[in-house]
C-alpha cells in the first residue's frame, strides 16, 4: 500500500477555530432589517376537521403582518422527507391542510414585526374543531372500522390509506415455518421501542429573504439543501432557478433535519410581504413538531440445528408512523435489510410487517434508520436462543455472522422501499472486532464472576454485534468541485452536507491526500444550491464514502491538470513528476511550488483555470461492522441500571480522520445509552406529549458516562475513497441490545420494553420474584 | 431602560433594554452572536452559558437588568481564531467539537473550574459540564481535553 500523508491522520476540524471562539456561523446568528418573525399555531387536537379559522383579533394586534392557513396558501400534496426524487415517501402532507391528524399538527402561522405580537396573535386564533375518533395504539390503526386518518383524495405513495398503511411488506425465503418446525432450538419475543427525539441542541431554523435579483434565499439548517430547494419550488410553484438554499453551520441534525419543516412558511412570508422572515422552533417544539424515531413492535423467531446453526430467522414488525408516512416505509425496511443480512447461513428467511398511521407526532429518519429498532429484537432474541442451548452468546454469533466474500439473498431483495442490490461483502472486520473487544472487555473472565454483589445488586455482562450499510445505491448521487486558486490554495466545493460530524474536513483530507498538499490549504464551501454541486446530503451513512468518491475522483483529475502544467514547464512527460507537500518535483529534482504553476496558469502561459467537478454513483452499500460489549450494575431495590463498562469495536474500513471517526462512534453510543435506559416521549391519552422538555425527557450527561473504551478494527474497502466505509450510524444500534443483554445476564430477564427504564426494570423484577 | 456593565472587559452601556427582558435575548439583540442557544430559555442546556463575575450561568436564566454594574462574559474572553485559548486548543486537539453549538457555553464552564482549580479530579470536570447538554461528542472528549489541562503546571494554562 502507497504511503500516506493526509488520510488516516486526526486533522484538526477545518472549521474548529470558527466554532471554539463563537462566531457566527449557524442560521440564527444573522438578522436582516425588517425581518419578520413567524410563530406557528399547533393543533390542539388529535384528530379533527377545522370548521373554521378566526383570524380577526389577531390581525388586528400590532406589527402583525401575514397570518397563513389552510384557507390561504397553495394546496399541494407532498412529503416532509428530504430524500432523492421521487421519494418513496408518501404524498400525505399539505402546507396546511383542513384537517388536524395529531396534537401538535400545524394549523395556521403568524408573521410579525417581532416575536412577543407573533406570539400574542397565535394564543388570539380561535379554530373551530370537528373532533373525529383518534387512533393511538398502532393495532387499532388497521382494524375494521377504524377512522382513516388520510382521507385526502389527493393522498399518493401510501400502501392503503383506507386502512392507514402506509406500507407493507411480506418478503419470503425458504419455508420459514417448516424450517422453524424442525429445528433443535428456537427463540421468539417481541421486543418495543419508544417515541425517541433527535434532540439536536440547535433546534429547527429557518430564515428566508429576496435578493437582489428577487430569487428566494433560504437559509436552513437543513442535512438536505439540494431537496430542500427541490420541495420549496414544487411547493410554491417557483421554478428552481429561482430558489438558493444556503446551508450554514448546522448544530446538530442526527436524521431530523433530513426534513423540510419550516421552509415553505418562511419561504411564503418572504414573497408575500417581501420581507425577510423567520421562524424557529422552540424546544417544546422541536420535541412534538418536529421528528422523532419510529417506535416498532418486532416479533422475532429464530432457529437454529443441535450445533447452533442458524436455520431460520423471522421478523415481523408493526412500525408507527405517527400523523403521516415521512420516511415509514424506507425505515421499516431497513429494519430488515440492515439486521437479517449479519446471518446469513440461515437459509430460511420471512421479513414481514405493516407501517401504519396513528395521531401520534410523527417519526421520521433518525440516526440508526430503522436498525436501531431490528437490532434490538434480534440481537435478543441471538442471546435468548443462545441460553436455551448454554452456549456463549458470543459463540454462537461467530458461528453464524456474515464474512469477507459472502453475500446474503436480502442484500437484493430489501433496499429502502424498494427492491436492493447484489452485493458481496468486500471487507469485514466483524471477527476481529468480535476477537479484540472480548478481550478488551475481558469477556470470559468477567463471565465467569458471580452475578450477585452482595444482597441488593447484581451485575452482568451482555454483547452485540452489528451492520449497517453506506449510501444507498444506485439511488443517491454525489457531485464535487474542486479549483486551485493562484497561490496554489483550493477551494472545494460541496453539496455534501457537514452538520456537525467533520465531513468538511474528511472531504479536503481526501482532495489534500489524492493531490498531495496539506488540509490546510483547503477552503470548503459546503452547502449553498448556487455554487455547490448537487449532493443527496448527509444520511444514509453515505458523506464518506460517497461524497469521497466524488472528491476522489475531482482531485484526480486537477492533480492530472497540475501535472500538465508542470510538464509543460519542464518539458517533460507528465507522469514522470510527483507531487509532495505542495511542490512538483521532476527526476531531476528541480522543483516547482503549486503557487508557480497557479500563477503561470492564471496569468503567464497555457492560461487555464486548473478546476474539475465529478459525480459519483455507488454500486453497493458496504457495511461497516461492529461488536459491542457492556458490563451493567442493577440495583435490585430500585430497579436502576448503571452501565459500568462499555467496550465498542468498530470496522469502518480505514478511518479517513480517526478522531472524527471515534467521535461519531462516541456519540452515537451515548445517544443508544439514552434510547436504552431513559430517553421516551411519553403521552396522555388524547395523545398530547408529557414531557417535552430537558427536566422529564433525559438524555445523558457528563456524569451519566460508564468507562468507555473504543477500538478501531482497519479494514480496506477496495470501493471506497481510500478504504473507507461509514461510521456514522451504526454504533447507535448496539446499546439497546448490549445493555438488555447484559441484564438478562445479571437477572435472568429479557426486558422487552425500551428504555429500561428503574420502573420498568423493578416491575420486572417484582413479577419475576 | 438602561444597562451598564462590563462586557468582556469593555464597560458596556445599553439603551434599549425592555425589563423583563433575559440576558441571553438582550446580548444577542446586540450581535454577540456568540452566544448561542436561543432555544430552551429555561436554563436546562447550558448552551447559552456566560460568565457572571466569573460565574458559569445560563444567560437565558438571569434578567438583563440583574447585570447592571457587573462583570459578563462570552467566550471572547477566552481567544479569537487567529489566536486560541490552549483550552480551545486542547478541545479540538481532543475531538471535543461536532457541531460546535454548546461549545462556547462548555469552554466557558470548564475556564470557570480551571481558574478556581487548576488541577481538578475527572469527578470535578464530569461535575462542571453536567449542566452542558450535548448530543454530538459523548462528552469524553471534553474530560479529556479538560484533564489535558489539569495537569499542566500552575500558571501554564
Amino acid at each position: 500500500m502507497v504511503s500516506r500523508t493526509v488520510v488516516g491522520q486526526s486533522v484538526d476540524k477545518l472549521d474548529g477555530p470558527a466554532l471554539v471562539t463563537g462566531q457566527a456561523v449557524y442560521t440564527d446568528d444573522f438578522s436582516l432589517p425588517g425581518m419578520l418573525f413567524g410563530k406557528i399555531l399547533w393543533s390542539s387536537r388529535a384528530h379533527a376537521r377545522i370548521r373554521a379559522i378566526d383570524t380577526f383579533a389577531a390581525e388586528r394586534l400590532p406589527g402583525i403582518r401575514l397570518i397563513l392557513h389552510h384557507g390561504n396558501v397553495p394546496r399541494v400534496a407532498y412529503t416532509t422527507a428530504g430524500q432523492g426524487f421521487p421519494e418513496p415517501s408518501p404524498y400525505d402532507s399539505f402546507i396546511f391542510d383542513r384537517k388536524v391528524r395529531f396534537v401538535g399538527d400545524r394549523v395556521a402561522a403568524v408573521f410579525a414585526d417581532n416575536l412577543i405580537a407573533a406570539q400574542e396573535a397565535v394564543d388570539l386564533i380561535r379554530v373551530e374543531y370537528e373532533d373525529l375518533p383518534a387512533i393511538f395504539q398502532p393495532e387499532e390503526a388497521t382494524q375494521p372500522n377504524a377512522p382513516i386518518i388520510h382521507d385526502e383524495e389527493e393522498i399518493r405513495g401510501a400502501f392503503d390509506p383506507g386502512h392507514n398503511l402506509v406500507s407493507h411488506l411480506d418478503l419470503k425465503i425458504g419455508d420459514v415455518e417448516q424450517s422453524l418446525a424442525q429445528a433443535t432450538y428456537q427463540a421468539e419475543g417481541t421486543w418495543i421501542t419508544q417515541f425517541a427525539q433527535h434532540v439536536p441542541m440547535e433546534t429547527h431554523i429557518v430564515i428566508t429573504y429576496l435578493d437582489e435579483w428577487s430569487r428566494l434565499v433560504v437559509r436552513s439548517s437543513t442535512q438536505v439543501p439540494f431537496h430542500a430547494r427541490r420541495i420549496i419550488s414544487r411547493l410554491l410553484d417557483l421554478p428552481i432557478q429561482k430558489v438558493r438554499v444556503i446551508k450554514p453551520r448546522v448544530g446538530g441534525g442526527f436524521g431530523g433535519k433530513q426534513e423540510i419543516l419550516l421552509e415553505d412558511l418562511c419561504a411564503l412570508a418572504t414573497l408575500r410581504t417581501r420581507r425577510p422572515a423567520r421562524i424557529e422552533l422552540s424546544r417544546k417544539e422541536e420535541f412534538v413538531s418536529a421528528r422523532l424515531m419510529h417506535p416498532m413492535k418486532i416479533q422475532v423467531r429464530l432457529g437454529a440445528d443441535s450445533g447452533g446453526q442458524l436455520q431460520a430467522m423471522e421478523m415481523r414488525v408493526l412500525a408507527n408512523t405517527g400523523a403521516y408516512g415521512t420516511h415509514g416505509s424506507t425505515v421499516f425496511f431497513n429494519t430488515g435489510s440492515k439486521t437479517l443480512p449479519l446471518y446469513n447461513k440461515a437459509s430460511h428467511v420471512r421479513f414481514v410487517g405493516d407501517v401504519v398511521y396513528t395521531n401520534l407526532p410523527v417519526p421520521g429518519a433518525y440516526r440508526g434508520y430503522g436498525a436501531t429498532e431490528g437490532y434490538f429484537a434480534l440481537e435478543c432474541a441471538m442471546d435468548q436462543l443462545a441460553a436455551k442451548m448454554g452456549m456463549d452468546p458470543l459463540l454462537l454469533r461467530r458461528k453464524n455472522h456474515i464474512r469477507e466474500g459472502e453475500t446474503s439473498p436480502i442484500f437484493i431483495k430489501l433496499g429502502e422501499g424498494r427492491e436492493g442490490v447484489d452485493q458481496t461483502v468486500q471487507s469485514c472486520g466483524l471477527d476481529r472486532c468480535i476477537e479484540l473487544g472480548m478481550k478488551a472487555f475481558k469477556w470470559d473472565e468477567k463471565r465467569k464472576n458471580p452475578r450477585r454483589i452482595g444482597s441488593d445488586r447484581a451485575r452482568g455482562v451482555g454483547m452485540s454485534i452489528l451492520m449497517q450499510g453506506s449510501s444507498i445505491p444506485r439511488v443517491d448521487m454525489a457531485a464535487a468541485n474542486l479549483r486551485m486558486a493562484e497561490d496554489g490554495s483550493f477551494h472545494l466545493f460541496l453539496g455534501a452536507t457537514d452538520i456537525g460530524t467533520g465531513s468538511d474536513t474528511i472531504l479536503a483530507q481526501i482532495a489534500a491526500e489524492t493531490i498531495g498538499l496539506p488540509t490546510q490549504r483547503f477552503t470548503v464551501h459546503s452547502s449553498d444550491t448556487d455554487f455547490s454541486p448537487f449532493d443527496k446530503g448527509a444520511y444514509a451513512s453515505s458523506t464518506t464514502y460517497l461524497s469521497g468518491q466524488a472528491v476522489y475522483k475531482a482531485a484526480l483529475a486537477v492533480r492530472k491538470q497540475i501535472l500538465g502544467v508542470a510538464g509543460l514547464w519542464f518539458h517533460v512527460e507528465p507522469s514522470t513528476l510527483e507531487i509532495c507537500q505542495g511542490v512538483v518535483f521532476n527526476r531531476q529534482g528541480a522543483r516547482l511550488t503549486l503557487e508557480e504553476i497557479g500563477y503561470r496558469s492564471y496569468y503567464l502561459a497555457d492560461q487555464q483555470q486548473i478546476e474539475a467537478s465529478a459525480s459519483a454513483l455507488s454500486q453497493a452499500s458496504p457495511p461497516p461492522f461492529s461488536a459491542h460489549f457492556a458490563e451493567v450494575e442493577i440495583d435490585l431495590e430500585t430497579g436502576i441500571v448503571r452501565p459500568l463498562d462499555y467496550v465498542v469495536a468498530v470496522d469502518c474500513g480505514v478511518a479517513i480522520n480517526p478522531e472524527l471517526a471515534r467521535g461519531q462512534v462516541l456519540g452515537s453510543l451515548i445517544n443508544g445509552i439514552g434510547f436504552a435506559l431513559s430517553e421516551e416521549l411519553l403521552f396522555s391519552s388524547r395523545g398530547v406529549a408529557l414531557n417535552p422538555n430537558f427536566l422529564d425527557y433525559k438524555i445523558l450527561t457528563s456524569l451519566d458516562l460508564p468507562r468507555i473504551e473504543i477500538i478501531p478494527v482497519e479494514t480496506n474497502e477496495p470501493t471506497g475513497p481510500y478504504g473507507a466505509k461509514s461510521i456514522g450510524e451504526i454504533c447507535i444500534n448496539g446499546p439497546l441490545p448490549t445493555l438488555a443483554n447484559a441484564i438478562f445476564d445479571a437477572t435472568g430477564i429479557q426486558m422487552k420494553e425500551a428504555p429500561f427504564t428503574a420502573e420498568r426494570v423493578w416491575r420486572a423484577l417484582k413479577r419475576n420474584e | 431602560m438602561q444597562l451598564s456593565f462590563k462586557l468582556n472587559g469593555s464597560a458596556t452601556q445599553w439603551e434599549d433594554v425592555y425589563p423583563g427582558e433575559n440576558l441571553l435575548e438582550v446580548l444577542r439583540r446586540h450581535d454577540c452572536w456568540e452566544v448561542k442557544g436561543n432555544n430552551c430559555t429555561n436554563g436546562e442546556c447550558g448552551a447559552c452559558t456566560i460568565l457572571l463575575d466569573g460565574i458559569p450561568v445560563p444567560s437565558c436564566t438571569v434578567f438583563a437588568a440583574r447585570v447592571e454594574g457587573r462583570n459578563v462574559d462570552t467566550i471572547r474572553l477566552l481567544g479569537d481564531p487567529d489566536h486560541l485559548h490552549p483550552l480551545q486548543q486542547a478541545f479540538l486537539r481532543h475531538g471535543a467539537v461536532q457541531c460546535g453549538y454548546c461549545i462556547p457555553g462548555m469552554l466557558l464552564s470548564a475556564h470557570a473550574l480551571l481558574v478556581r482549580n487548576p488541577h481538578p479530579n475527572r469527578d470535578e470536570i464530569q461535575q462542571s459540564l453536567s449542566g452542558h447538554l450535548c448530543r454530538c461528542t459523548g462528552y469524553l472528549q471534553q474530560i479529556e481535553a479538560i484533564e489535558e489541562m489539569a495537569r499542566l503546571p500552575e500558571g501554564a494554562e
